[in-house]
């Protein structure tokens, strides 16, 4: 077995990436020097910095140079550092890169992906803390894809770069550094939109997103104690989202809890409450519940942030609320 | 110099040849956006439609130098620049009256105009958001050991927004062979350009970059397209970045329909005098290579392909409702 971590694998599998396919190119701040959290590390040596593109901090023509070199032939990975500077380059991403294939007929593929990160806990405070990514899912023509592990980065990133749609890897820089033992074999790549059954149960539906599976497992691992066995689902692409794996899990258990780190006002955990209502409501044996952030901006005292963030207790929490 | 503008890439003097396809290209696009107008007011063309009347000579003498596969990037204002292109002028009626024979199969419309077998990567309905699609696409050109030039257009009003800068910064950094062509047409959508910058010329932008500029008239169709042809010469050999700011003048509103108020300043009738078309074939006639009468009988060929390519558009269906749900993500 593999030792590595999410970091590590990202590093390598872009590695794996760009041996495969000379059309695969790097592209964004500090990447040629491994980016600060390592997720690049290697790359430049490997590829050099004709391929590993470090950037000046301009997000916004970064992203359209990606969309331009796309639709002319490469298949570009570009890396905004924090998924809060993403609104600088928003407009590339939404007007240019989601909607080219779609406003040419057909005729443009822009087969690009932006890796980026989220998530709290690092004492980043409001603007290097935010989980935006329920943004991108409001964009037709976008996919949007959140690995949870170094697993999930190796099973699901060569999917996003083969994609000939701009596909948006939103990372999670407080899984960066943990560590995670892969089979020798390696993980094979596995297609976009599907879930991954993580756990399970009869009792309660748990769906949660990237730092958060690891919270709802260890809430599960507790509820069990109490003789409450969970379903843990990780949708692991939020578009395509897929509903059938999970509607099937909630038909069962009749109970679900959905969570994110995100702030849950308008979070994607609105979006899949509303879809597992309309394909099963009438299994439903309780409202479902919602874990997410609270709507204020992520504050940066420790003591604040800790009480921010939610975990497995605010899991926990929302499954005594399902069960009643 | 023997040979025209298109049979002979980078010929630098116009010759009787390349004035007169030059003639023909502007009245062909003048045609065109002439009963664009009354389609567009009778509601058989569809969305927001911005004429180009009396910019012409930049779209032609730019446009008709390159190869199907040297790209170009448009604005909103694309009609010209698509038609000049080689844009079949019937996909582009089609398209702009939103049927099913547009060539972009009635998706995407004036302001979102794509023909990638003639190298025309598109028009943007977002001021300046086309810029830096140029410098990738000239990057992976680079990257696939093709080396070849892009050109994208932008208005005076582009200049003033944030990706410019980075754009042209990017270009200048990497080196890449991408020739950035400003329509100075004194106006952003109503506003004069004064009231938006003291920067008296586009041009003054590019040297902070260490990028090479020139402005030019750029209702003088010979000077635009002797001058691109020097920038194209430089950009197939491997150039940097170059930024051609043609001096010009939209001689209707912004789109079809704006209100229109502010254009009591705009000095209509001193343009009317400089009109690209005119002054192409004065200088003809001095050099003599051919006179009015030519001039008619381009307009007139001009006008029939228009009535051609109206019937055509007019007898497209509209498209399939299945549409949309089958383009938004490629397969």
């Amino acid at each position: 077995m593999a030792e590595t971590t999410y970091a590590a694998a990202v590093a390598a599998t872009l590695a794996a990436a760009m041996r495969a396919d000379e059309r695969v190119v790097v592209l964004g701040e500090d990447v040629a020097l491994g980016g600060p959290y390592l997720t690049t590390k290697g790359l430049a040596e490997e590829f050099g910095t004709a391929r590993v593109v470090n950037t000046p901090i301009s997000e916004a023509a970064i992203c359209g140079v990606a969309i331009g070199a796309a639709q002319s032939g490469l298949r570009p990975v570009v890396e905004v550092m924090f998924i809060d500077f993403i609104g600088l380059a928003l407009d590339q991403l939404v007007n240019g890169a989601a909607k080219a294939h779609f406003m040419s007929g057909g005729q443009l593929c822009v087969p690009m992906v932006l890796r980026t990160q989220g998530g709290a806990g690092q004492r980043g405070a409001a603007q290097h803390s935010q989980s935006l990514e329920s943004w991108l899912t409001h964009v037709p023509g976008l996919k949007v894809v959140v690995p949870a592990s170094a697993r999930e980065v190796a099973a699901l990133l060569p999917s996003a770069i083969a994609d000939p749609n701009p596909v948006v890897v939103v990372e999670s820089k407080a899984l960066y550094f943990r560590h995670e033992t892969l089979p020798d074999e390696g993980v094979s790549p596995e297609p976009l939109g599907r879930a991954r059954v993580l756990r399970q149960g009869d009792d309660v539906t748990i769906v949660a997103t990237s730092k958060m599976v690891h919270e709802a497992i260890e809430a599960a691992a507790r509820l069990s104690e109490d003789g409450v066995e969970a379903e843990v689902i990780d949708p692991r692409t939020l578009v395509p989202f897929d509903l059938p794996t999970v509607a099937d899990s909630v038909r069962r258990t009749g109970r679900l809890v959905v969570a994110h780190e995100a702030v849950q006002h308008g979070g994607f955990g609105a979006e899949i409450a509303a879809e597992v209502q309309e394909a099963c409501f009438y299994d439903l044996d309780a409202p479902i519940v919602r874990v997410g952030a609270p709507f204020t901006p992520v504050p940066l005292s420790p003591s604040l942030e800790d009480a921010y963030v939610p975990g497995a207790a605010e899991i926990l929490d929302g499954v005594r609320r399902v069960l009643g | 110099m023997p040979g025209g503008a298109a049979a002979d890439p980078g010929s630098q003097a116009l010759d009787a040849g390349g004035a007169e396809r030059l003639l023909a290209t502007m009245w062909r696009i003048r045609a065109f956006e002439e009963r664009l107008e009354p389609l567009k007011r009778s509601s058989m063309v569809h969305g927001l439609t911005h004429l180009s009347i009396g910019q012409e000579a930049v779209a032609a003498g730019v446009c008709t130098q390159l190869r199907d596969d040297e790209p170009v990037y448009s604005n909103h204002r694309a009609n010209g620049h698509a038609l000049a292109k080689g844009v079949d002028m019937g996909r582009l009626l089609a398209e702009l009256m939103g049927r099913a024979d547009g060539c972009c199969r009635g998706l995407g419309g004036s302001m979102h105009v794509v023909d990638v077998a003639h190298g025309f990567l598109g028009a943007t309905g977002v001021v300046g958001g086309n810029l830096p699609f140029a410098v990738g696409s000239a990057l992976a050109s680079r990257l696939l050991g093709r080396e070849r030039p892009a050109v994208v257009f932008f208005g005076d009003g582009a200049a003033q927004t944030g990706i410019f800068a980075e754009t042209v910064n990017l270009a200048s950094l990497w080196q890449v062979p991408v020739v950035f062509v400003c329509e100075n047409n004194g106006f952003a959508e109503f506003t004069p350009r004064s009231a938006h910058t003291r920067v008296e010329r586009v041009s003054d932008l590019a040297a902070p970059f260490r990028v090479a500029a020139r402005t030019v008239d750029g209702n003088d169709v010979a000077e635009v397209h002797r001058v691109f042809a020097d920038a194209l010469t430089q950009a197939r050999a491997g150039g940097g970045p170059f930024l051609l700011e043609c001096l010009t003048h939209r001689l209707s509103g912004h789109y079809v329909g704006d209100p229109g108020g502010y254009r009591a300043a705009v000095e209509d009738e001193a343009w009317r005098a400089r009109d690209p078309i005119g002054r192409l074939v004065r200088q003809a006639d001095a050099a003599g290579w051919f006179d009015v009468e030519r001039s008619r009988a381009a307009e007139e060929a001009a006008r029939d392909e228009v009535e051609a390519a109206v019937a055509f558009a007019l007898g497209s269906p509209f498209p399939d409702p299945g549409i949309p749900a089958e383009l938004t993500y490629a397969r």
